[in-house]
């Protein structure tokens, strides 16, 4: 083997759930200098290591886990988990703004990011001129609206107030997404810098960042480059030299969906039940503390020093119409290579789900994707080719929303996921408008009716009924968008909700009430499912084929499990 | 009740005149006993003069705070979209089975605490679930029913070892 300098292994969340951190161990205890680094985005293929030989060249090592890490020292050659030339397109098919530094750079090093170029030009301009470079990079909010940022910038910076606020939304609540957790665990310093350019832009001279509690990392690695950012002068005082100060503290969310939703997010700031408010006043006039506040998301953010380094018409030549840059996507559900992907705006959903993400896993039939979270739809096949920009992802009834992407297969219920996310919202409604506190609930019942096989006829147009009032109804986002999940798999697979309530089955095997369990010719009469079956449904002498009782099955799936001929099937 | 009230006074001693901290304060509170209990939760009112319904009130509205102590091993279930799509409910119930416990609830020789969380954020090794304890949290992914009962029965047995 050749001499190895220094092994970076990748530290995100996944990588480390993925057991890297036993890997730089297992390296460090030989003597080879070990360095972090955040989420590459091939999580699929974590751990991913990084080896840097002493000629300059590296090569990337993937399913890097302990044991391979073992085998390697003793002996095994490192080809055998070299990154694969269809795993290198996962990235090579990606433009990376946003993820420029994530995966590449040691996020707890702040020489490694730079020295803050973006900001030390900001502040040499006047706030308009800033306003007017973002206004011509056509950057849009990626939190999920995509309002543009100019605008809100513009009306923050014009506002009157004593003192201003920037508020980074990194609540990240859309179960299934993980994009911002990535940037703030790969790349903290360019939230910072963002924030910072921001607050010279609209007078501000304190920031917060409102982090989600179940991401203890991103927070560590935020404190750390704040710590650094203030050391090297970036942050704090008389930034640069001029009159301009910034300081940024970090506030831990205390987990509600709802508190993503910016005014929501305010009154958990200041230590309130988190519930939305009327707007206007919008948080540009009235915000924190009645003060004039800019609200961003954390891609937002990141994607500042970017267009200020690199020019508003830079940024404006990549994308489509009305939606400009890049956007990053979750690809996660039943896809093959999941991660995160950015792209530019426009490119199909087909080119993400099948170029990037390499389709369905196991090999089975892709039957939709949901965008958007609780707040969007699913898409199915035949739209597949729709360009990902908000206007024409809108038309479809789903939304861009923040990035997350689920991919569902054959396997999947589309009224168990309209089930699922209605359970959510339902359960995350903070209870202040009636529509969204009962009616939510109202819907869920039905929805839950219908997966157990007691769906009345009446039921679908119910629930159209339901779902009109609950948006009309709702003082929030949250409310207001709640019913999209219903209503786009009510468009797109009527047929299995008609499935559900008139024929009394799910297509999809998944619905509990709907299917049964049976044991087909595959069976020789192991004993496996008999000896594990909780109840003693099953029957059967050794060597012949099995016999399941389905009066007594319960449906638990335990034979299902203890099988190794596929010989238990649900029907 | 009896509470080591040094700590928690050190921290209002910091925070108990400082608008908008009551929930860095349950936060912190939290974090020094595991739950908020009556005495923590009336104890902070004294000091900072926010009744103590209104600070239940907050407790209650964010899925954080936990009013019921917990066991040595937080188990964080996630049932968010990508893990649901993957199976999470089957492995909600084995692991349910498993400990004979619902959402919520602890061992009854106070090992374990089972909760269901959305989203840990590992979505693309789902299904997902994050083990709490002293020694800090362990994500475990790609988890099937029988693996999640192997490593239930390993962190059982580590325990009874170092008894
Ligand atoms: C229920 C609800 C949840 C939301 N959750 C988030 C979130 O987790 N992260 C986020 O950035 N924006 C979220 N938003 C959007 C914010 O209200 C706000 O539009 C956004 O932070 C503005 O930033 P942007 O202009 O950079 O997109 C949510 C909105 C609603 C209605
Ligand atoms: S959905 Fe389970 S980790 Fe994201």
């Amino acid at each position: 083997m050749k001499y190895i300098v220094k092994a970076v292994i990748g530290q995100g969340s996944c990588g480390i759930a993925s057991g890297s951190k036993k890997t730089a161990a297992i390296l460090e205890a030989v003597g080879i200098p070990v360095e972090p680094t955040g989420c590459i985005g091939n999580c699929y293929l974590e751990p991913i290591v990084d080896f840097h030989f002493a000629d300059g060249s590296s090569t990337r090592l993937v399913k890097f886990d302990e044991e391979a890490a073992k085998k390697v020292l003793s002996g095994e050659p490192l080809a055998n988990y070299i990154i694969s030339e269809e795993d290198e397109r996962y990235l090579s098919g990606q433009k990376r703004i946003v993820l420029r530094n994530a995966g590449v750079i040691n996020p707890e090093d702040i020489s490694a990011y730079g020295d803050y170029s973006a900001l030390r030009n900001a502040v040499t301009h006047r706030s308009e001129e800033i306003i007017q470079t973002l206004k011509t990079s056509g950057l849009r909010g990626r939190g999920g609206a995509g309002f543009p940022t100019w605008f809100k910038w513009d009306a923050a910076a014009k506002a009157v107030g004593d003192t201003k606020y920037v508020v980074c939304n990194a609540d990240e609540g859309d179960p299934g997404a993980f994009m911002d957790r990535s940037v703030l665990e790969g790349d903290p310093h360019s939230v910072l810098e963002g924030m910072a350019i921001c607050g010279f832009t609209i007078g501000a001279s304190e920031g917060i960042i409102y982090v989600r509690a179940e991401y203890p990392l991103a927070i560590k690695r935020l404190e750390i480059a704040i710590g650094q950012a203030l050391e090297k002068g970036y942050l704090g005082e008389n930034i640069f030299n001029t009159a301009f100060s910034f300081k940024i503290r970090i506030k831990a969310g205390a987990g509600a969906f709802v508190c993503g939703e910016e005014t929501a997010l305010i009154a958990s700031l200041e230590g309130e039940r988190g519930m939305p408010r009327l707007k206007p006043p919008f948080p540009a006039q009235k915000g924190y503390w009645q003060q004039p506040t800019n609200i961003n998301n954390v891609e937002t953010f990141a994607n500042i020093p970017w267009i200020f380094n690199n020019g508003g018409d830079k940024f404006e030549a990549i994308g489509y119409e009305k939606s400009k840059g890049t956007k990053v996507f979750a690809l996660a559900g039943k896809i093959r290579r999941g991660g995160l992907a950015e792209v530019p705006m426009g490119v199909s959903l087909r080119d993400i789900i099948y170029g990037i993400g390499g389709g369905i896993k196991d090999g089975k039939q892709f039957k939709a994707v949901q965008l958007g979270g609780p707040s969007g739809g699913c898409v199915p096949e035949e739209l597949l080719d729709t360009p990902v920009d908000y206007e024409s992802i809108n038309q479809t009834g789903a939304i861009v929303g923040s990035g997350g992407m689920i991919v569902m297969d054959e396997t999947t219920c589309m009224v168990d996921m309209a089930r699922y996310f209605l359970d959510f919202t339902r359960n995350e409604s903070c209870g202040k408008c009636n529509y969204c506190r009962i009616g939510t609930k109202r819907m869920l019942e039905i929805l839950e009716r219908i997966t157990e096989g007691k769906g009345e006829p009446s039921d679908i147009e119910l629930l159209h009924e339901l779902a009109d009032k609950v948006k009309e109804g709702s003082l929030c986002g949250l409310g207001q968008t709640a019913p999209n999940p219903v209503l786009t798999t009510l468009r797109y697979f009527g047929n299995e909700y008609y499935d559900h309530i008139f024929e009394k089955k799910c297509t999809a095997h998944s619905c509990k009430a709907l299917i049964h369990y049976d044991i087909n010719e595959n069976c020789i009469g192991c004993g496996a499912c008999k000896r594990n079956c909780p109840v003693e449904a099953i029957s059967g002498e050794r060597k012949v084929r099995h016999v399941l009782d389905k009066e007594k099955c319960i449906k638990c799936g335990k034979c299902i499990e203890s099988c190794k001929f596929n010989a238990v099937v649900k029907i | 009740m009896n509470i080591e009230l040094e700590k928690l006074d050190k921290l209002l001693d910091k925070y108990a005149d400082a608008p908008g901290s009551l929930i860095t304060v349950l936060q912190n509170a939290q974090e020094i006993y595991g739950w908020l209990s009556e005495g923590t939760i009336e104890h902070i009112s004294g000091r900072t003069g926010i009744k103590a319904a209104k600070i239940y009130g907050v407790a209650t509205f964010y899925t954080q705070f936990r009013l019921k102590p917990i066991g040595k091993h937080l188990i964080m279930l996630c049932k968010g979209t990508a893990c649901h799509v993957n199976g999470a409910d089957d492995i909600a119930a084995a692991a349910s089975e498993h400990l004979s416990v619902a959402d919520n609830e602890t061992t009854a020789d106070g090992l374990f605490t089972l909760n269901y969380v959305a989203c840990l954020g590992c979505c693309s090794l789902a299904p997902v679930m994050m083990i709490r304890s002293d020694g800090g949290e362990e994500t475990y992914g790609s988890l099937t029913n029988a693996k999640v009962r192997q490593i239930l029965d390993d962190i059982r047995a580590k325990e009874a070892a170092a008894e």
